[in-house]
């Protein structure tokens, strides 16, 4: 048997129950590091945002950043957690060259936020949706490690590539890790509450604002952890852990495939082997990692150079009182400022992209248009693309900018197409890009009438039944007025002209 | 009297005097520093790395300054050695350790700092057992430095370096870092003072870490006075320490100004009964006697007091030590600075193997020892026993000091057991060498300050012998009255600074 060999999903659920497990990394969006003060910025030249603290030089010491402790509250509390009274950090400490001291500065028995739950919405073709609560056992604070490039070698794993490069400029990013209690009774529809989970986690994380949370980019990072037991039996399995699966989509994709896959392997007599997995976005299957046991053995310790973190009652209260709105609640608002029907909301909460609409129309685009690109539009590419809207790289900002375009008459909708290609393409702001794509329709009044003219000469048959009042044949003549321009006139413009010229 | 000897054995203070009356200049001062060091370090081997071209640029700036009357600190211009631990810009900072040779930190320590806005040349980096693990600086990488009363004999750890620079008049000042004793104890085997100050009182930023929660940075000094001028200007709250203690220091100098008057009346001193008796060489009880004598003499009131769990201090020590070391020292992998070993034999290694590699061959025996203690018992299944057992009973630790001085204002002992063993000696065993330190480890794993001062020769060796002063935490001010006090009794008894009565070293005249 190869671990390819699957059983249909619907066999799986059978004789199986799932038992789902996720554990999730937040990169928090502070202004500097978790321990020390390099700022906290993905990407940038490698090795330039490190310092003797985040390098773990000789001597260095580490000093809590208090900012993540507050996003690490407000996480807790979004979850409805527990916030600890008093609570340390701990050592987990293995060698690996990406991570400077050899050890994790984590939360390890005493995590800041214990003991929550989140409600998550299932999509539901027909109804309201059914609601799952997932349990949440803890939020912890700890350190990213830095990032290692294999290279050389065929899978960009350290084995097998000729060197590795390592950028510390991650190191000491703020991280707060969300683990859920095992999650049962899904059944059938355990994919889709890993998937509703996640994503609403990340809809919770943008709303409280503690971290940019782009998965495609990595601020956002899931591990989904999945046994399967005999149906009815009640135990739990032998688990499996998918690392770094990074689209909302392949969550699922990543939670259904590993059914079937162990399915297979149980069915065949034998014994899930207890492992890391790697996902493959591109072949949609996971393949085996390190063996990872219960008793891998980190020698945790509390970390000497920190002082305990004893956030007063009073802080969390007040904390409490800068969280977001309840989902549901919020989502009921919503619909009714933008004045959608309950079948255009529900479309837009199932392409979650109620918080993308919200803030293009705070850039000023009005809810109809903000939703026609996004659902439309928007929707349609990240499909083809294969990708998660949010992690299209189109921004509220920007679609807000393109519709202000279409507003003023720069553009149409049509031409606006053009300048989501460019914005795809990185070819700059809209604007940049009408001007270096020669967008813009013809304003140009002498032009636009002199084609007018060109369309009525041409097609004397139509130009007659208008002229008896006939004005829906309009259509024909701006047709050939917007050929002759190449699409680059505004098309309300060109019938205000075939009107006035006719009548 | 050459300018030499009469500037290296002035106290730190009596150069701030005279640099202040203008009688001499920074540069003056460290010149003699440096060829003092140029007599007698070939013998003493106090320092790792000199750097008289930088101390004496720091010198002449620091004269420059004074010139134009804007000295920085009463202490400008005096000049300072360091301990190798501790991270110094452009300077290598190796800890003892063939790990770290050739690394030279891109950041000062944030005591090295203070030393810098104030002015203090920094002579060079002294000698110390590798990562501070010893007490007898035989384990540096680089040889053992040797005490200044007998070259065959050890100066203590493991800042040996650094009390044998103060003590062969290389230095008027050192900084040294205490985790179990390594400031005391060598104060005590080379007649020099040497203080830990209250944990967190001192900042740790830049202290390259054996045991973060034990560690402490404090000073190396000929009197009491020095120390307290030195404390005062190391200590204080810093932000990049966490553990650091955000209060303004008692007035140290004042008290040790105020204990140098010699009056105690008042004063409770307890005599701790679980650090004298057994084990404890007759000559160094002697003179502890006779100190507990002139304090009586000063008005002092002496009783014995019981810190029965203190006889758990060495047990606990060596657990908790270990496991923040083996931490600690997890660090030193090839990866980004210090000695990177390629294994023999392997075409292509991994990372992995440099490491192993590496860590086989950078470390010295004693390290190994206590990373793989640290290691065992930090393992799961061992911690609870082994770690979890050691912090409850440093809790009891503290509570016996907490009880105590509810009854008493310090608490005293002999700094340690013996005067300085021969060299070669303990090596071989690890559990002799540690009982040495027996005396000095109840402060580490309390957090509370201690004082080192000279308390005569023993009558069997000759050499020095330490008395301790305990304070409780932030009360370091009590270790400077008592310490000034009995100094200045038992000066006028020795007719003069106990060191006068150090034999000469090679080429370094009296």
């Amino acid at each position: 048997m190869t671990s390819e060999t699957l059983v249909p999903f619907e066999d799986v659920l059978a004789a199986y129950d799932p038992a789902l497990g996720l554990e999730v990394h937040v990169e928090l969006n502070t202004a500097t590091k978790m321990f020390c003060g390099c700022p906290a910025v993905f990407g940038g030249e490698p090795n330039t945002q490190v310092c003797p603290t985040c390098l773990g030089l000789p001597g260095a010491m580490p000093v809590v950043n208090g900012k993540a402790v507050e996003s690490a509250i407000r996480i807790g509390l979004a979850l409805n957690c527990d916030i600890a009274e008093w609570c340390r950090f701990a050592r987990k400490n293995y060698f690996y060259p990406d991570m400077p001291k050899n050890f994790q500065t984590s939360q390890y028995d005493e995590p800041i936020a214990f003991n929550g739950y989140m409600d998550v919405t299932l999509p539901d073709e027909g109804g309201d949706g059914e609601t799952f609560r997932v349990e949440i056992e803890r939020a912890h604070m700890e350190e990213d490690t830095g990032k290692s490039t294999h290279v050389g070698g065929s899978t960009g794993r350290i084995h097998g590539a000729d060197y590795s490069l390592v950028d510390y400029n991650r190191a000491g990013i703020p991280l707060i890790e969300i683990v859920t209690r095992p999650i049962l009774g899904a059944g059938e529809k355990a994919p889709a509450v890993a998937r509703a989970y996640v994503s609403q986690l990340r809809d919770l994380i943008v709303a409280l604002g503690v971290s940019e949370a782009r998965m495609d980019q990595g601020n956002l990072r899931a591990d989904v952890n999945l046994s399967l037991s005999p149906k009815g039996s009640g135990t739990l399995g032998t688990r499996t852990e998918t690392k770094n699966v990074n689209s909302f989509r392949s969550v699922e994709r990543a939670v259904r495939f590993e059914m079937q896959r162990h399915a297979a392997i149980l069915d065949a007599g034998q014994a899930i082997f207890q492992e890391t997995r790697h996902w493959h976005e591109d072949t949609g299957i996971t393949t085996a990692g390190r063996p990872k046991s219960d008793a891998d053995d980190y020698r945790y310790f509390p970390e000497p150079d920190l002082v305990p973190v004893a956030p007063s009652r009073e802080w969390v209260e007040e904390l409490r009182g800068t969280l977001p709105e309840n989902p549901v609640l919020r989502r009921a608002r919503l619909q009714e400022s933008w004045g959608y029907t309950d079948l255009e909301m529900r479309d837009v909460v199932a392409a979650g992209v109620m918080g993308e609409i919200e803030q293009t129309v705070a850039a000023g685009a009005s809810p109809q248009a903000a939703r026609k690109w996004w659902l439309s539009e928007l929707s349609r590419r990240a499909n083809d693309a294969g990708v998660e809207i949010t992690d299209l790289g189109v921004t509220p900002a920007q679609v807000a900018a393109v519709q202000a375009l279409v507003d003023a008459g720069t553009v149409n909708d049509k031409l606006a197409r053009q300048v989501f290609d460019g914005l795809l393409a990185g070819e700059g702001t809209p604007e940049e890009i009408v001007e270096k794509r020669g967008l813009a329709v013809v304003s140009d009044e002498g032009a636009l009438s002199a084609a007018v003219d060109k369309a009525i000469a041409e097609n004397p048959d139509v130009a007659d039944k208008i002229r008896d009042g006939k004005v829906a044949a309009a259509g024909a003549l701006i047709g050939a007025v917007m050929k002759e321009m190449r699409g680059q006139a505004d098309a309300g413009r060109v019938r205000e002209l075939v009107l006035e010229k006719l009548t | 009297m050459t300018a030499v000897v009469r500037w290296t054995r002035a106290t730190a203070a009596g150069m701030a005097e005279a640099l202040e009356r203008g009688e001499t200049t920074s540069v003056e001062l460290t010149r003699a520093a440096l060829r003092m060091t140029e007599m007698v370090d070939g013998a003493v081997h106090a320092y790792l790395h000199v750097d008289a071209e930088g101390a004496l640029a720091q010198a002449a700036a620091s004269d420059a300054r004074r010139a134009a009357g804007a000295p920085l600190h009463a202490l400008d211009g005096v000049p300072i050695a360091v301990k190798d631990v501790l991270t110094t810009t452009g300077l290598p900072t190796t800890c003892g350790s063939k790990i770290l040779e050739g690394w030279i930190p891109p950041y000062d320590a944030t005591v090295v700092a203070r030393l810098k806005a104030a002015g203090l040349p920094i002579l060079g980096k002294t000698n110390m057992d590798e990562f501070a693990m010893g007490s007898s600086t035989e384990h540096s990488a680089y040889g053992p430095t040797r005490n200044p009363w007998d070259l065959e004999r050890i100066p203590g750890g493991s800042g040996g370096g650094s009390a044998a620079a103060v003590a062969s008049f290389q230095a008027p000042l050192a900084l040294g870092t205490d985790t179990g004793g390594s400031i005391r104890q060598p104060g005590a085997v080379t007649g020099t003072v040497g203080v830990k100050p209250t944990y967190g009182g001192v900042s740790r930023y830049g202290l390259v870490a054996m045991a973060n929660s034990l560690d402490q940075v404090g000073p190396v000094t000929r009197t009491v006075l020095d120390a307290a001028l030195l404390h005062e200007l190391i200590g204080g709250h810093d932000p990049r320490d966490s553990t650091s203690i955000d209060q303004p220091l008692p007035g140290l100098v004042a008290a040790a100004r105020q204990g140098a008057a010699g009056d105690l009346t008042g004063l409770r001193v307890g005599v701790i009964r679980e650090l004298q008796g057994e084990g404890y060489q007759a000559g160094v009880l002697a003179r502890f006697q006779e100190s507990l004598e002139l304090l009586t003499k000063a008005g002092a009131e002496v009783v014995e007091v019981s810190c029965p769990s203190f006889v758990h201090a060495l047990a606990t020590y060596y657990l908790v030590m270990p496991c923040e070391a083996s931490s600690n020292l997890a660090k030193f992998d090839a990866m980004r600075y210090g000695l990177r070993v390629l294994p023999e034999g392997v075409d292509s290694p991994s990372a992995e193997e440099v490491m192993r590699a590496t860590r086989d061959a950078g470390f010295g025996d004693e390290v190994k020892r206590r990373i793989i203690l640290g290691t065992y018992a930090l393992s799961s299944g061992y911690y609870d026993a082994y770690y979890g057992t050691a912090q409850r009973v440093r809790t009891l630790i503290s509570r016996d000091f907490e009880a105590a001085f509810g009854q008493v204002d310090v608490l005293v002992s002999p700094t340690a057991p013996t005067t300085a063993f021969k060299l070669g000696e303990k090596l071989d065993d690890p559990l002799a060498m540690y009982l040495n330190d027996l005396a000095t480890i109840p402060a580490n794993l309390a957090g509370v300050p201690g004082i080192s001062l000279p308390s005569g020769l023993a009558d069997e060796d000759g050499l020095p012998a330490g008395f301790q002063v305990l304070a409780p935490a932030m009360a370091d001010d009590r270790l400077y009255r008592v310490g000034a006090a009995l100094e200045a009794a038992l000066e006028e008894r020795w007719g003069g600074p106990l060191l006068d009565k150090a034999p000469a070293l090679e080429g370094g005249s009296k």
